[in-house]
């Protein structure tokens, strides 16, 4: 039996229009943004064990674009898509990032965020942060409930509890 | 949905006080019941200063409540309103979790790729 050695991310909202995630591996960090940013091994990680990633492109370069497309066990299927901004390798990647499944009535250019990924390295080890930074609140809000979309109907309804709560 | 949307984001402040991480702790040391902060500081290992300034936060934006039991003080998860929006997070949180597990896989490969490729050179 393998004994699951699970680290878990943590996501803290410094401000009303981010979000920030961490986590640390144990390797060294070009190996991170190598499965970070090669399509074959963006593959075997970006589904969260909720489904196929169906999907997965990187044009990695200023300007270039990337896709993801995954298909959850439900057969739901969820995009995201996006344009490299900068590009240090091994160090920081800042990227845009829109779900493909906005609400009507949300604008791409709303919704978008800018993705900064940060690669540290200490002693072989390699702390990851993600800030996702958003044009406001609502779609941060927004941002949060669509990372959850794959499954996640249930989260939908507790949303709409709260809303119910609020009246 | 976008109704359900804009209504949660009129909770700001509530959003951002059941986000952190300490606070979470303490909204789930909680579920299972009200306790008084020394149960807290034993339960999650944090000073009394610490659990009770989250507490602080926390009553301010009415996720937990307090009940004088004689010398005692009680503390309670409101969970009515704001345990939702924890879980929010903390699913999202679990979204990216399972995905970093399976990172650490494809990392393992890329070590053992590496270090084969050392030896065999």
């Amino acid at each position: 039996m393998t004994v699951a050695n699970s680290r878990k991310a943590e996501v803290t909202l410094p401000t009303d229009e981010q979000i920030l995630i961490t986590r640390e591996f144990d390797a060294p960090k070009h190996l991170v943004y190598r499965a970070w940013t090669t399509p074959e091994l963006v593959k075997r990680w970006w589904h969260a064990n909720r489904g196929v990633v169906t999907l997965a492109e990187i044009d990695l370069r200023v300007g270039g674009k990337w896709r993801y497309l995954a298909v959850a066990d439900d057969g739901t299927e969820v995009g995201f898509h996006g344009e490299y901004r900068e590009i240090v390798p091994n160090e920081r990647l800042v990227s845009t990032e829109i779900y493909e499944g906005l609400p009507e009535g949300v604008s791409e250019d709303d919704a978008a965020t800018l993705n900064t990924a940060s690669f540290l390295e200490a002693n072989g080890r390699t702390l990851l942060t993600i800030l996702v930074q958003a044009k406001n609140k609502v779609s941060r809000d927004a941002i949060i409930e669509s990372g959850m979309e794959a499954g996640l109907q249930d989260a939908l309804d507790l949303a709409e509890q709260v809303a119910l709560s609020l009246r | 949905m976008i109704l359900a949307m804009a209504r949660v984001a009129t909770t700001a402040d509530a959003f951002n006080a059941v986000a952190e991480p300490r606070r979470r702790e303490i909204l789930d040391a909680l579920a299972d019941g009200e306790r008084p902060v020394n149960d807290l500081v034993r339960m999650l290992g944090m000073g009394q200063p610490q659990v009770s300034k989250h507490l602080r936060v926390l009553r301010e934006v009415g996720a937990v409540e307090v009940r004088e039991d004689g010398r005692r003080r009680l503390y309670r998860l409101n969970g009515h309103a704001l345990k939702p929006i924890h879980d929010w997070v903390k699913e999202y949180e679990r979204t990216w979790s399972e995905r970093f597990d399976q990172l650490d896989v494809v990392l393992d490969d890329l070590k053992e790729e590496e270090n084969g490729d050392d030896s065999g050179e």
